[in-house]
């Protein structure tokens, strides 16, 4: 039988400087089907999708649309052949309305050349209903939910007449009661003769709605495969090259005394709104606590209010006892304050400076690195670096001396990991610590986490991935417009209710 | 068993260093200006011949030799090495110092006053005076430094004001003191003079003083703090990446004011220095030395680096240096100008090579890629 295909991609090389992003990458796409790209963060799914988008033009390859030999120069070309893309970060503009949005670049004008909006919400109205895509054309997006901005980038396309629909790691920002609206919404399109390509990393994804999934590894194509004969564990293999763990192994805890105590905490962002309210939340020895949470609902702010980067607008944070709600960064650091930091490049490291230097970055200026008249003691500081490197496996090409701003991402955030645990301290802020590492990585950063608390620390972990908080955490505090709206054993709990609790509304039993 | 490690081309990793990039933007800016020589109708050989002599004394068009011209140069290369350290300090904290003329005029104001009036004490008279000038320097490059840290205010507009409240309040304060004519004051006596009898004998009487050993105390010291020492440590940190020091615990705010005051003092002790080295008499500046805003230039050539900036700054000198020769020899003077700026337009030329490194980079792994 011949399959006719909506895409074929074939033999795709892409170079960026230093990296070969695809190396002789082939992609066939039958015609309606959901097809899934799977592969970890820099295998070269988003490249390659760029590239059918013409955001970016390959070294050498064929593109066929529908059969047809197509070259496409930029992304113009592309919504011409029909093919639309659900970015990552959505492109809106956010004090537009729901239309303003789709309608943005090709505005429906009437016979006089002026907007015809009216004309035009009629038109998105009659699109939502097709599809099942529930928003209100006049509402301002900014005042609509993350998952009905999704809703408007989908019918963007579908407003252009896409027939191809990209979606680039979608339910990175969605409930998950969000993610099942979307798988459904994902059925709709394909039934209503859509073809689908999902970029993603998430296998559940995958069993949940494609028909097939080409699997991509370190630029290279690896394999395409039917999905409803292959295994999640299968699939996690040609993903990774090899056998993967999925639960993470752990001891029961050992609790200890309360050492971090956050008591009606509230801080504001930079522009003076209050993102956390009334936060209250004890952290004790030996356990590692979650806070779960669809990002943007005051995690950032909780994390800067805690680590001292921002003022504190009231509440109190006890620090084994000691008051640290107004103390200096170094005055938090020196009491046995660690912070992983949400953003590495920006908070974590120096990328200029070695790894020797980043390895002191906190200590640098106290025995045994500096002396008491101030002098450094570059030997010693290198020849502690090398013991971290040779410890946490850091991969660096010179050793202590090799810069930070080298690394590969993975490797910088063990960079970050050793320091803060070289300096042993009593409290440890984790914030999205395998964020856009690939899996060895990962695996790596949640034994060290959980050796620290096995060791009895205090361990707050802030991740927007609800897996790493449901595995890794021993209490698990979900957090929703700045709040704590309810915390419950590990086991206590589903990822439903969990869910639930993300959108706002309580469950009964837990304790507030 | 043996691995055959692939080595870069030399030319590569040439252009891979910022020392090697530095020299060349030496060159090429001094290929230009002697093309523009040529080009006005004069011969860029005598160019190189005032050059010659302000380097080694020797006189190429009558064989004579005179040391004097090379205790003038590096006399002349002082402030503008000390100026560049004071630009150069404050750019490895993150900031950018115009103000090191206003520092520099301070600095010199000071030296002046505390010249003509201080204690005719020997031996300590000048040390009170360059101590004196390196302090109000500190207190003025402190100062934006403080508004900075705590207020936010913009350094780049808080110098260059500065530099003008340094120089009118300069010609105030010199207009008080004794024996001041419109534009100068009496000689100072000899305890405050920073000459130096050994160096007057091995250089024919140029004007080289003490303030050439200051100096080279000034490049150890700036080495010393910024890699030595752990608030260098801090200061290089903060002005890498700001955030990421003040969370790691860095007193980000002190940083700051530090390292203003540092680089203030550094202009201040070039004032001090041109204030009692190369003259005998206080002076009521009637415009800018521009030692200050060259220094500026003097960093981004040595890289903000001691020795590289130590070397731009001599480089600087000798040019200053051979104005004077080269205008005895019908070479327009101002042609050491245009070499000056052409090589500051030159040093833009480090992001076209980063540019072009990676394209080669990209161009080299394409066909690694595609011959498979």
């Amino acid at each position: 039988m011949l399959v006719e295909h909506a895409i074929e991609m074939i033999g795709i090389t892409k170079t960026f400087p230093g990296v070969v992003a695809n190396d002789n990458v082939t992609l066939e796409v039958a015609d309606r089907e959901v097809h899934a790209l799977l592969g970890e963060n820099g295998a070269g799914k988003s490249t390659l999708m760029s590239i059918l988008f013409g955001a970016y033009n390959a070294d050498s390859g064929t593109i066929r649309i529908h059969g047809k030999e197509v070259d496409i120069k930029d992304p113009n070309v592309a919504t011409d052949l029909g093919i639309g893309m659900v970015h990552q970060h959505f492109k809106l503009v956010h004090n537009y309305s729901v239309t303003e949005n789709i309608v943005l670049g090709m505005e429906p004008k009437n016979r006089f050349g002026v907007l015809d909006i009216a004309q035009a919400e009629k038109r998105v109205a009659a699109l939502s209903d097709t599809y099942g895509l529930s928003v209100d054309p006049s509402a301002m997006v900014e005042d609509i939910t993350v998952g009905a901005q999704q809703r408007v980038e989908i019918l963007k396309t579908l407003y252009r007449n896409a027939n191809i629909i990209i979606f680039d790691e979608p339910t990175a920002v969605l409930t998950p009661q969000e993610i099942d609206e979307l798988m459904e919404i994902i059925r709709r399109l394909k039934s209503e003769g859509k073809t689908i390509v999902l970029i993603t990393h998430k296998l559940k994804e995958i069993k949940a709605v494609a028909d097939r999934c080409t699997v991509l590894r370190r630029g290279k194509y690896i394999g395409t495969v039917d999905v409803p004969t292959v295994t999640e564990q299968h699939l996690a293999e040609m993903m990774v090259g090899r056998a993967v763990q999925f639960e993470i192994e752990k001891q029961p805890p050992t609790i200890g005394d309360v050492v971090l105590s956050i008591k009606n905490l509230s801080v504001a962002d930079s522009s003076g709104h209050l993102k956390v309210k009334d936060l209250s939340v004890d952290v004790h020895q030996g356990e590692i606590v979650g806070i779960a949470g669809v990002d943007g609902n005051g995690q950032t702010e909780l994390l800067y209010g805690l680590s001292g980067l921002s003022p504190v607008s009231g509440g109190t944070i006890l620090l084994d006892g000691e008051d640290i709600t107004h103390a200096t960064i170094r005055r938090r650091i020196e009491l046995g304050l660690g912070h992983i930091p949400e953003d590495r490049q920006k908070h974590g490291l120096v990328s200029d400076f070695t790894i020797s230097e980043n390895s002191v970055l906190k200590n640098y200026y106290i025995a045994p690195y500096s002396n008491k008249y101030g002098l450094l003691d570059h030997d010693r500081m290198d020849t502690d670096a090398e013991v971290l490197i040779e410890q946490f496996d850091i991969r660096a090409g010179r050793g202590a001396k090799t810069m930070a701003g080298s690394l590969s991402g993975g490797n910088q955030q063990k960079v970050i990991v050793a320091r803060e645990i070289h300096l042993s301290p009593k409290v440890l802020l984790v914030a999205q610590p395998t964020r856009g590492l690939d899996v060895g990585a990962i695996e790596y950063i949640r034994q060290r986490i959980i050796a620290e608390r096995d060791k009895g620390r205090a361990i707050l972990l802030i991740s927007f991935e609800l897996d790493e908080i449901m595995n890794l955490c021993d209490r698990i505090a979900t957090i929703s417009k700045g709040s704590i709206v309810g915390i419950f054993g590990q086991h206590e709990v589903t990822e439903r209710e969990i869910g639930l609790m993300m959108a706002g509304s309580k469950r009964s039993g837990g304790e507030v | 068993m043996k691995t055959k490690v692939k080595q870069e081309p030399f030319f590569t990793r040439m252009l891979g260093s910022d020392g090697a990039v530095s020299v060349l933007v030496v060159l090429l800016g001094f290929l230009v200006g002697t093309i523009l020589v040529g080009v006005v109708g004069k011969n860029p050989l005598n160019m190189y011949k005032a050059i010659f002599q302000s380097l080694s004394g020797f006189n190429i068009d009558n064989g004579k030799m005179n040391v004097r011209y090379i205790g003038e140069t590096l006399n002349y290369s002082v402030p503008f090495i000390l100026c560049g350290f004071s630009m150069a300090f404050a750019a490895r904290a993150g900031l950018f110092n115009i103000g090191g003329e206003g520092q520099y005029i301070m600095g010199l104001t000071v030296a002046q006053v505390i010249g003509l009036l201080g204690p005719t004490v020997p031996g300590l008279h000048w040390v009170v005076a360059i101590v004196g000038a390196m302090l109000i320097g500190a207190l003025w490059g402190g100062l934006v430094g403080i508004l900075k840290a705590k207020y936010e205010v913009s350094e780049v507009v808080s110098t260059i004001m500065l530099n003008y409240v340094a120089l009118y309040l300069s010609r105030i304060i010199c207009l008080q003191l004794p024996g001041a004519t419109t534009y100068k004051t009496a000689n100072y006596p000899d305890t405050a003079l920073l000459s130096n009898r050994f160096f007057q004998t091995i250089t024919n009487h140029s004007m080289l003083n003490n303030g050439f050993f200051l100096m080279l105390a000034a490049v150890v010291v700036y080495w010393f703090i910024m890699e030595k020492t752990n608030l260098g440590f801090g200061l290089r940190a903060t002005g890498f990446n700001r955030e990421a020091a003040r969370c790691s615990g860095i007193p980000v705010v002190r940083s700051i004011a530090i390292s203003m005051a540092i680089a203030g003092a550094f202009a201040g002790l070039a004032g001090g220095i041109v204030a009692l080295g190369s003259f005998s008499y206080g002076r009521i500046l009637a415009g800018m030395d521009n030692y200050g805003f060259n220094g500026i230039a003097v960093a981004l050539v040595g890289n903000n680096t001691a020795i590289g900036t130590a070397l731009a700054g001599f480089l600087f000198g000798m040019l200053k240096n051979a104005q004077a020769l080269m205008q005895g020899k019908q070479i327009p003077k101002e042609i050491t100008f245009i070499i000056q700026g052409l090589i500051v337009v030159f040093i833009a030329l480090r992001s076209a090579i980063a540019i072009y490194l990676a394209w080669r980079n990209k161009r080299q792994l394409q066909k690694e890629v595609l011959a498979k």
